[in-house]
């Protein structure tokens, strides 16, 4: 028995103005998959998960969620949907409580009728304990780790099946990136599929079951993760002398 | 001027400065959440006190046809969009609120004869007239425009004011009106008569700021709000549609604005376009408070209300010129002590 993959993206083309900012991207993610696009800055990694999400419009291409091909995509209906994305920014509420900043990631689920946003909520605290401890004290005063983690946990209080991670370890230390990478991992046994977009190639791979290389809008390599962890021209562009360790 | 003179001044300002502050809050909200410098909140004021003067003296609001006509328009974009987008699930929602419900309140304002009701009965019947208009206005006005920049917003928020001042003159006449006192009784405090109306409206005003405080504190939608207003971004990625957040802050500032003028019709003569005014001032207590802080904002407003009425003592032909003048020092000092910040988006 096959199921339709969670996330099938076909021929994906969007562009600012003239300029082609993806050419004819194609990427899959099946269910309980970690998904991972590396790939340099600028190469159009934060404009695919704009585009699935519909932050930004696509020029050409088709996207089917949960086997269902998506005529028009706007953010909103995706979030209906349990799709989520977490952006570079983090887009924090950051003159509002964690607690409040958790409780508005269920938004959309309370207003399709769910009433389950207190039992999510000690399942995110669970997760990050750190949230738990800092519930009362505003976003904005937050670490770095722990901004990352509130965002993460904000998504997750959606019940997301298909969770999209825009350069979840940048700018933070890294023992905070192992720590993030690790809970992302644990995500899988949830059943959640995650499509991550990083830099940081080497914790990316590590973490995937899936990778693509995207180089100037386009798909460059791709393949299973430990395929790609030993392909030359992957080591020698991203991940450097040593490669898998 | 001896004590007496200055506690009837005082008590006349703060009156009045509730008012403003009122109208200020739902500016900074407005602002907040949608960018939009919000000028016609005082035809709001206008709509709500000679709405209700329209229903007490047995006759059927000009109002009640915008709030018809407005619903007729809302309803053929969004039916077209809702087709064009195969989203036929909200085809009720949209014949529902916007034809169904005026036509039923026409229906029932033709029927129940509202001058004959009790006044919160009358009250309340204004209110379900004029407070819809709120997001009807959004929708047709600013919605289409929501991305673009404050300027704009802005240039669009004058001719949204021009078009309801010239639609409240076809509807009300040029003529004023003013509606009995929610309760004839006065108030003897150390010598000084307080109006009944007037305890009215300080309290009425303390009333509604407290429920907007508990809305945006307590309550999911007043979080998603605020959420908006602190980060757009943020807000569509958890749902949080910037359409559904201009709408329901469009329907608090409306809400906001009818209510402040049916507390105020019994003080003053309400006209077609005394709004305006009205609104101004709320607007210079939202400046003081810099168009994002709440509390600033009332408090700036009662202290416009309070400069109001005491220079209208001591100068009453230049009362609006003072008023107005504190914009500058206010501004002056606003822009020397805050840092700058560019607009991210």
């Amino acid at each position: 028995m096959s199921t339709a993959p969670v996330l099938e993206v076909r021929d994906l083309c969007v562009s600012y103005g003239k300029v082609e900012a993806l050419h004819h991207v194609s990427l899959k993610v099946e269910t309980g998959q970690i998904v991972t696009v590396i790939g340099p800055n600028g190469a159009g990694k934060t404009t695919l998960l704009s585009a699935i999400m519909g932050v930004l419009p696509r020029s050409q291409g088709e996207i089917a969620y949960l086997g269902h091909a998506q005529r028009e995509i706007e953010v909103e209906r995706m979030v209906a949907q349990g799709m989520t994305l977490v952006p570079e920014s983090r887009a924090l509420f950051g003159e509002m409580t964690v607690e409040d900043n958790l409780l508005l990631g269920a938004f959309m689920r309370h207003r399709l009728g769910h009433r389950d946003e207190r039992a999510t909520m000690a399942q995110v605290f669970e997760i990050f304990p750190r949230l738990r401890e800092r519930h009362t004290q505003m976003a904005g005063t937050l670490s770095g780790g722990e901004r990352q983690m509130l965002a993460v946990g904000r998504a997750l209080m959606a019940r997301p099946r298909l969770l999209l991670l825009d350069e979840p370890s940048l700018g933070l230390a890294p023992l905070i990136v192992r720590e993030i990478f690790r809970i992302v991992a644990d995500l899988k046994k949830s059943g959640v599929a995650v499509l991550l977009v990083e830099q940081n190639a080497r914790a990316a791979l590590q973490i995937a079951d899936y990778g693509y290389v995207l180089e100037t809008g386009e798909v460059a390599i791709s393949g299973p993760s430990d395929q790609l962890q030993d392909d030359p021209k992957v080591i020698e562009s991203y991940l450097g002398l040593g490669g898998k360790h | 001027m001896d004590f007496q003179i200055a506690l009837l001044l005082g008590q006349d300002g703060i009156t009045n400065g509730a008012i403003y502050a009122l109208l200020a809050l739902a500016l900074v909200l407005v602002f907040a959440v949608t960018r939009v410098i919000f000028i016609p909140q005082g035809e709001y004021v206008a709509f709500g006190a000679l709405t209700l003067a329209a229903l007490q003296a047995g006759k059927l609001p000009g109002t009640l046809w915008l709030l018809l006509g407005m619903g007729i328009a809302v309803a053929a974009i969004d039916l077209a969009l809702a087709v064009r987008r195969g989203t036929a699930r909200r085809i009720p929602a949209i014949v529902g609120w916007n034809i169904v419900y005026p036509a039923a309140l026409t229906a029932l304002l033709w029927l129940v004869k509202p001058a004959e009701l009790p006044l919160p009965a009358q009250v309340l019947l204004a209110l379900a007239v004029v407070v819809p208009l709120g997001p009807m206005v959004y929708r047709l006005a600013y919605q289409p425009l929501a991305e673009a920049s404050v300027l704009v917003l802005l240039i669009v928020s004058v001719a949204v004011h021009l078009t309801l001042v010239g639609l409240g003159l076809l509807f009300f006449g040029a003529e004023g009106s003013r509606t009995p006192a929610f309760s004839e009784g006065n108030l003897e405090i150390a010598g000084l008569t307080i109006s009944g109306q007037t305890i009215w409206v300080v309290i009425a005003s303390l009333a509604l700021i407290v429920t907007l405080y508990q809305l945006f504190e307590r309550t999911l939608y007043g979080k998603a709000l605020r959420a908006t207003a602190i980060n757009r971004v943020g807000a569509r990625l958890m749902g949080i549609s910037t359409t559904m957040a201009g709408k329901l802050s469009f329907l608090l500032a409306a809400a906001i604005g009818a209510f402040s003028g049916i507390l105020i019709a019994p003080i003053t003569t309400i006209y077609y376009d005394t709004g305006f005014l009205i609104g101004l001032k709320g607007f210079v207590g939202a400046i003081i408070g810099g168009l994002a802080s709440y509390p600033v904002a009332a408090a700036g407003a009662v202290l416009v209300g309070l400069l109001e009425s005491f220079s209208s003592f001591y100068a009453s032909a230049f009362k609006e010129v003072i008023v107005f003048t504190l914009i500058i020092p206010v501004l002056l000092w606003r822009s020397l002590t805050t840092r700058h910040v560019e607009e991210v988006e």
